[in-house]
């Protein structure tokens, strides 16, 4: 059990986190690490591509049936996906009824209680888009995940979601002990990402831990519920997932507290980029296209 | 009035400070707000709206503020307000408590609301119905087993009228849509069921829960369904009277005596059919002002009825508002007013002949909720006693205003008091009885005052009307002059020995 490490994806809803982890922690076991998936989110698509097919039997939706939590039994909430992964999904309610948020806390206690932890080097939290209430903040809690990581892009509200998950970091940092394990940056193809992903990295204290190059073969993989680590194993992309992996493993103890920005220092970020425009430049850039037009009418 | 007295008013404001200088500075600031001592009243002023009279004395105090955590506050929550006062005593419809167990179980039975009728048949008063949440209804959301309890109550109680949803805190907080469930269950078994947010966080104490329940008899209630009721010319509400021990019914039998016709009576011992009907009526008078002022407020822009505030404690109260009643009606009925007044004259002069003598300048300290640290006074000053501090638990600044009808200059007032507070002021004080609730009685008592419950009458009643004066005159002496205080030998009063001087 002293060897166990929980860690944590979060990051913008529809950035990659259920693929980046499952890659990742597809490459994991190939090491020989033994992991457990715990799917915090209600859609339950955290172990779609570990068990080659979507998750049915949730923790909640079989409390639901049987009547309470109390009354199952960890081996009907457990499936076992690609090499021996042991997966979980907490599962809940349908958009815009009940509180999901309970739902996650209920889930992982009941996993925790019931010896899920157990015999396994690696517990690994899946959680949905923004820490929207105490309940999706359960992982980053008091013995829960120890490092976080935040999958990001160089996009402007992808920076945004990552500032604002370093704040609820930072607030159960001190009583915790949960910190930032880094940044991983999944390509969008956006104006100077890496560089951007970097600075961001360093203004957060801390490290753009890998750059997950943008590849039409996750797609592939994905249509076939598989990771690419299955999917393709002597790809390209397969290899820069191993090598997430390998980083990831050894920055065990590395994470750092961070330093999240303002929102004004953040847009000062981008400006500095060149990302985002002041208003004298867009007036000026809109004053030339005016400009150009009337030469053109001229 | 009977009496005429004034407070030791700078004792008070002593004693005020005294209590004030146990708390750190912050603290004591924002509770100085609340604690006053009663000034005179203004040359000429004309007193709170509704109130009638000479406006003795000034007692204007901070008040329907945030409980502080950390002190002890008897306040309750809305949906003590929703449920408990307002919505809980209507007899024929089934009240939900949604939610977890807890709230519905220990607001079982209701507050001694009395009623006529077969309980578990046509009338539900004191049974409790609870959706009993677990945690598959907080994650999942309970709109479905809301569902499924409607549909089994209507199984099981064919002839109730009605039910209401009486929300506890986790319906807001997992966003529920019970307004939704109770439009299509409305629509199914086409009775009136009246969703009620009455979460227990919102507001400052259950004086929310009395506003929110009031806007939904005005949202889903009033004017829903064709009313063929005929309506009279003498026809009146009762506002306010929960039926307290029977309170509502010594309190009809004057109206009706004085030629009125009660047409409804709100709360206590109420149907549905007389809040559906109450439309018709031509006034609507008031008991408790905090709870239902805002539905009787509604009515008059909406119907055009006047409302009243009115007091049946004590004959002097009682003479008075009578005489108001009936002024509104003209002077027919106020021959017959006067009439009833005579009437009871030597019921009135039998009662006071026997307990004043007993209860003769004996001081009494409140500390109740809605209307009764003003209304009942009076009654006591009809025996001779006079009031020497009241308080509200979550009055607002207009129930101050028309407590300066009633205390004289020197009175101690006390907004929302913690237990720390009053219970410094009665030691003070010492009073010879408080009339407080449950939660003081005994700590009261074994501080070797009398004590009476003036939420539940002590397990008595009714105390309004001219019957019920009788009974609270008989109750104040059992409290007063129980043998049982001649018993104590408490140590205050014992033979001092005499003290050992230091030899210097």
């Amino acid at each position: 059990m002293s060897s166990l490490r929980q860690i944590a994806f979060y990051g913008k809803g529809g950035i990659g986190k259920s693929t980046t982890s499952q890659n990742t922690l597809a490459a994991l076991v190939e090491m020989g690490q033994k992991i457990l998936i715990v799917g915090c989110d209600p859609k339950a698509d955290s172990t779609r591509l570990i068990l080659n097919t979507k998750m049915q039997d949730t923790v909640l939706s079989l409390a639901a049936e049987a009547g309470s939590v109390e009354d199952l039994e960890l081996e009907d909430v457990m499936k076992i996906g690609y090499k021996g992964i042991k997966c979980t999904e907490a599962g809940g309610p349908e958009p815009g009824v009940g509180c999901a948020g309970r739902g996650v806390i209920t889930a992982i206690n009941f996993l925790e209680e019931n010896g899920a932890y157990d015999d396994v080097d690696y517990v690994s939290y899946d959680v949905l888009g923004d820490v929207v209430c105490g309940g999706f903040a359960m992982p980053i809690r008091e013995n829960k995940a120890q490092e976080i990581y935040i999958v990001m892009s160089g996009e402007m509200m992808a920076l945004y979601a990552a500032n604002n998950i370093s704040r609820g970091i930072l607030k159960y940092a001190s009583s915790g002990g949960v910190r930032l394990g880094g940044l991983i940056c999944n390509e969008r193809q956006t104006d100077r990402e890496i560089d951007l992903s970097e600075a961001l990295a360093k203004r957060l204290n801390t490290k753009l831990i890998h750059f997950v190059p943008r590849d039409n073969i996750v797609q592939h993989a994905e249509l076939r519920r598989q990771t690419v680590i299955q999917y393709a194993p002597d790809s390209a992309q397969a290899k820069e997932y191993r090598a997430l992996a390998e980083k990831i493993h050894a920055n065990c103890g590395k994470g750092t507290i961070p330093t999240p920005i303002s929102m004004d220092e953040l847009e000062q970020m981008l400006l500095d980029f060149g990302i985002m425009k002041t208003e004298e430049q867009q007036l000026a850039e809109l004053a030339a296209k005016e400009a150009a037009k009337a030469a053109a009418v001229g | 009035m009977s009496l005429d007295y004034e407070n030791d008013g700078a004792l008070h404001e002593k004693v005020i400070e005294e209590v004030l200088s146990a708390y750190p500075d912050k603290f004591a600031k924002r509770r100085k707000k609340h604690l006053s001592v009663a000034k005179g009243a203004e040359e000429g002023a004309t007193g709170a709206e509704g109130e009638d009279g000479q406006v003795l004395s000034e007692c204007d105090v901070k008040s329907n503020i945030k409980s502080i955590p950390g002190v002890m506050t008897v306040r309750g929550c809305a949906y003590a307000g929703s449920k408990g006062v307002v919505w809980g005593p209507i007899k024929d419809m089934v009240h939900i408590s949604h939610g977890p167990v807890g709230c519905g179980q220990y607001s079982w039975s209701q507050r001694r609301n009395y009623y006529v009728g077969t309980t578990g048949i046509d009338t539900f008063v004191t049974m409790q119905v609870t959706s009993d949440f677990q945690e598959r209804d907080i994650v999942f959301g309970g709109d479905k087993k809301l569902t499924k309890v409607i549909d089994e109550l209507e199984q099981m109680f064919p002839l109730s009228h009605g039910i209401t949803i009486q929300s506890e805190c986790p319906i807001g907080l997992i966003g529920d849509d019970i307004e939704a469930v109770a439009k299509k269950k409305t629509k199914e078994i086409d009775k009136t069921i009246v969703p009620v947010r009455c979460e227990g966080f919102r507001g400052v104490s259950q004086s929310l829960g009395h506003h929110i329940a009031n806007d939904t008899i005005r949202d889903w209630v009033l004017d829903k369904k064709d009313n063929a009721f005929e309506a009279g010319p003498y026809d009146v509400n009762v506002i306010g009277d929960y039926n307290i021990g029977g309170d509502a019914w010594a309190s009809r039998i004057l109206l009706e005596e004085i030629g009125l016709r009660v047409v409804g009576n709100w709360s206590g011992d109420a149907t549905l059919g007389e809040i559906e009907r109450s439309p018709k009526a031509k006034l609507n008078l008031i008991h408790c002002y905090r709870s239902m002022n805002y539905i009787c407020r509604h009515m008059e822009e909406k119907y055009g009825i006047a409302w009243m505030e009115y007091n049946f404690f004590g004959p002097s109260q009682i003479a008075v508002s009578l005489r108001k009643i009936a002024k509104h009606f003209g002077p027919e009925i106020e021959a017959k007013a006067e009439a009833v007044i005579e009437k009871y004259k030597p019921l009135v002069d039998a009662v006071i002949a026997k307990y004043r003598p007993r209860l003769e300048g004996k001081s009494v300290m409140l500390y109740v909720g809605g209307l009764r640290p003003r209304h009942v006074i009076t009654a006591y000053e009809d025996l001779g006693m006079e009031i020497a501090g009241t308080g509200y638990e979550f009055a607002h600044s207009d129930d101050y205003q028309r407590t300066g009808h009633y205390v004289r200059k020197g009175t101690l007032i006390y907004d929302d008091v913690t237990g720390y507070e009053l219970e410094k002021f009665i030691e003070r004080i010492r009073p010879d009885l408080v009339g407080s609730g449950i939660k003081e009685k005994y700590p009261v008592q074994k501080m070797g005052i009398p004590f009476r419950q003036m939420h539940s009458w002590d397990y008595s009643g009714p105390y309004h009307g001219y019957d019920g004066f009788a009974i609270f005159a008989r109750d104040m002496d059992l409290a007063i002059n129980n043998p049982v205080w001649g018993l104590f030998d408490p140590p205050w009063k014992k033979d001092e020995a005499p003290l050992l001087q230091a030899a210097e």
